[in-house]
């Protein structure tokens, strides 16, 4: 039998590349951001030369991958599984002859894989001209900062995939998801690079998987830090996340009970 | 006749809110979060630098609480405008184009999201806490300047999303433009307008009037000369742009309506 999984991928893919003007009009909101974050960050490194190893270049170059990264890497919109959890249709999903895990993953990339052309390329493309952007200096980081893309998806999905689950035991994941979408940026270094946090906050953030999100990526293309710690930092959490999250799924799925069966 | 009919909708939209306490109470913390989170953002700039486009942190704080306090209640309020597409497409505007009554508060009367209070109340505790600890020189105009700064940035808020929602009338899917605006508006609002290069102040200070929200009103309650040498009158003059502002968006709005041919299916 053929494995489905590719089928989803390409399907994820195809199911956003649809809605072509409403990934028009999302750019519009991630560039308007791009440029008031780009002109907060300016305005910090016009007191102080560099802050947190940032000079002017490295800062503007994170601003608009971050505002790239936002839909592919996504830690907002996913709620579909906690309101199928709520109505009962996962059982449909269970029973269907696939994983539902991989299942779910594999439309997640193609969704991400859409989002890289519609969304996160735009935004680099205007750095590039408007703002004395740091390109890589090695041709190989271009080629790591894919495989660290993909892996921030992958540790996105293991965080909202739990989220969602959560809905086995509360009913309703608004309020989780609600908490995760306000402290989300700011724990993953969206909204603010995190070697600018103190050291502290950005000892206890390296234990966790949320910079696995914005900030590696972004460190990796900037070639910040040694790029084989970054995607290891990264690959750790995304098996854990996705080890935890098999392990939710089955207990969760023990607790659903169906009228008639 | 019609303001009983809308406080009475009001008054049942509330009610139906307050019925499940536990959800609202996470709801309004959910909301209280959202907005402390910029804070903490310009709290941790500062720990890298002593200022920010010339101003100190007990300054751009300031300018924070009158931004934030001004973005809660304008979204308490029309914040509901941000539904118009959902309610172009699923045609329930063209039921309320038929009632007797107005459109626009119709839509702002459909839905008041009480939890957005939460909002208000980190704007407004940060407002007074700065206020209370900065060494101001309060006079009469002074005072009157704390009252209404947040109310007239309230206005010219709700006045710059009604007019940005109104793309809705011409485009299938204007939510996201529309939503930069409202967004953008409560991020740009939070700093001084000195941050921002020529191009962005111009269209922050005249465009869309973002500066008369926090920038303007904090010179005012500073009494510090104005960085870029702005006329001094402008630091007053945030009543008299809110009250531009809000005919504006009424007449951008009854041109949307207009225009509106529905979504045809």
């Amino acid at each position: 039998m053929l494995s489905p999984y590719p089928e989803l991928v390409a399907a994820g893919f195809r199911r956003y590349a649809s809605y072509r003007q409403a990934a028009l009009a999302g750019l519009s909101t991630n560039v308007v951001f791009g440029l008031l974050r780009a002109a907060v960050l300016t305005a910090v490194l016009a007191e102080r030369g560099t802050v947190g190893g940032y000079d002017l270049s490295v800062a503007v170059t994170y601003v608009w991958l971050g505002q790239g990264l936002l839909t592919v890497v996504d830690l907002w919109s996913d709620r579909e599984l906690s309101q199928r959890i709520r109505t009962g249709d996962v059982v449909v999903d269970l029973g269907r002859p696939w994983d539902l895990q991989a299942a779910m993953l594999a439309t997640d990339l193609g969704r991400a894989g859409n989002a890289v052309i519609m969304r996160l390329v735009p935004p680099m493309l205007f750095g590039m001209v408007f703002f004395p952007f740091r390109f890589p200096a090695e041709a190989i980081t271009w080629a790591l900062f894919a495989v660290s893309a993909v892996l921030a998806v992958v540790v996105s999905f293991g965080v909202r995939f739990l989220l969602n689950l959560s809905a086995f035991w509360l009913l309703d994941a608004r309020g989780v998801l609600a908490v995760w979408g306000t402290v989300g940026g700011l724990l993953t270094g969206l909204i603010l690079p995190l070697s600018w946090y103190p050291a502290r906050a950005q000892a206890v953030l390296a234990w966790t998987p949320f910079p696995a999100l914005f900030q590696t990526p972004i460190d990796v293309f900037t070639e910040r830090g040694s790029p084989v710690t970054l995607l290891a930092h990264q690959l750790v959490w995304a098996v854990i996340l996705l080890a935890l999250g098999r392990v939710a799924l089955t207990r969760g799925a023990r607790r659903l009970v169906v009228n008639g069966g | 006749m019609a303001e009983s009919v809308y406080a009475r909708i009001v008054a049942s939209r509330i009610r139906s809110q307050l019925a499940y306490r536990g959800s609202f109470a996470l709801d309004v913390v959910a909301q209280l979060v959202g907005q402390a989170i910029e804070l903490l953002a310009i709290l941790v700039l500062f720990t890298q630098v002593g200022s920010l486009g010339g101003f100190d942190r007990s300054e751009v704080v300031l300018m924070y609480g009158l931004a934030a306090t001004a973005f809660g209640l304008a979204d308490l309020t029309v914040g509901q405008v941000e539904q118009l597409p959902e309610y172009i497409r699923t045609g329930e505007f063209d039921v309320m184009l038929l009632r007797p009554l107005g459109t626009l508060p119709q839509l702002l009367s459909a839905d008041v999201a009480l939890k957005r209070i939460g909002r208000v109340l980190v704007g407004a505790g940060v407002l007074v806490w700065s206020l209370a600890t900065l060494d101001i020189n309060w006079t009469p105009l002074r005072v009157l300047v704390a009252g209404l700064a947040p109310v007239t940035g309230a206005v010219i808020l709700a006045a710059m999303w009604v007019a940005a929602n109104c793309v809705s009338f011409w485009l299938v899917d204007g939510r996201e433009v529309a939503s930069s605006v409202t967004y953008g508006s409560n991020f740009a609002t939070s700093y001084p307008i000195t941050i921002y290069g020529p191009w962005l102040r111009r269209l922050m200070c005249f465009a869309v009037p973002g500066a008369f929200v926090a920038y303007f009103p904090a010179l005012a309650l500073l009494g510090r000369p104005d960085p870029l040498g702005l006329p001094d009158a402008l630091r007053y003059a945030s009543p008299v742009v809110a009250a531009v502002a809000a005919i504006a968006a009424g007449l951008i709005w009854r041109s949307g309506i207009r225009h509106y041919q529905g979504t045809g299916s």
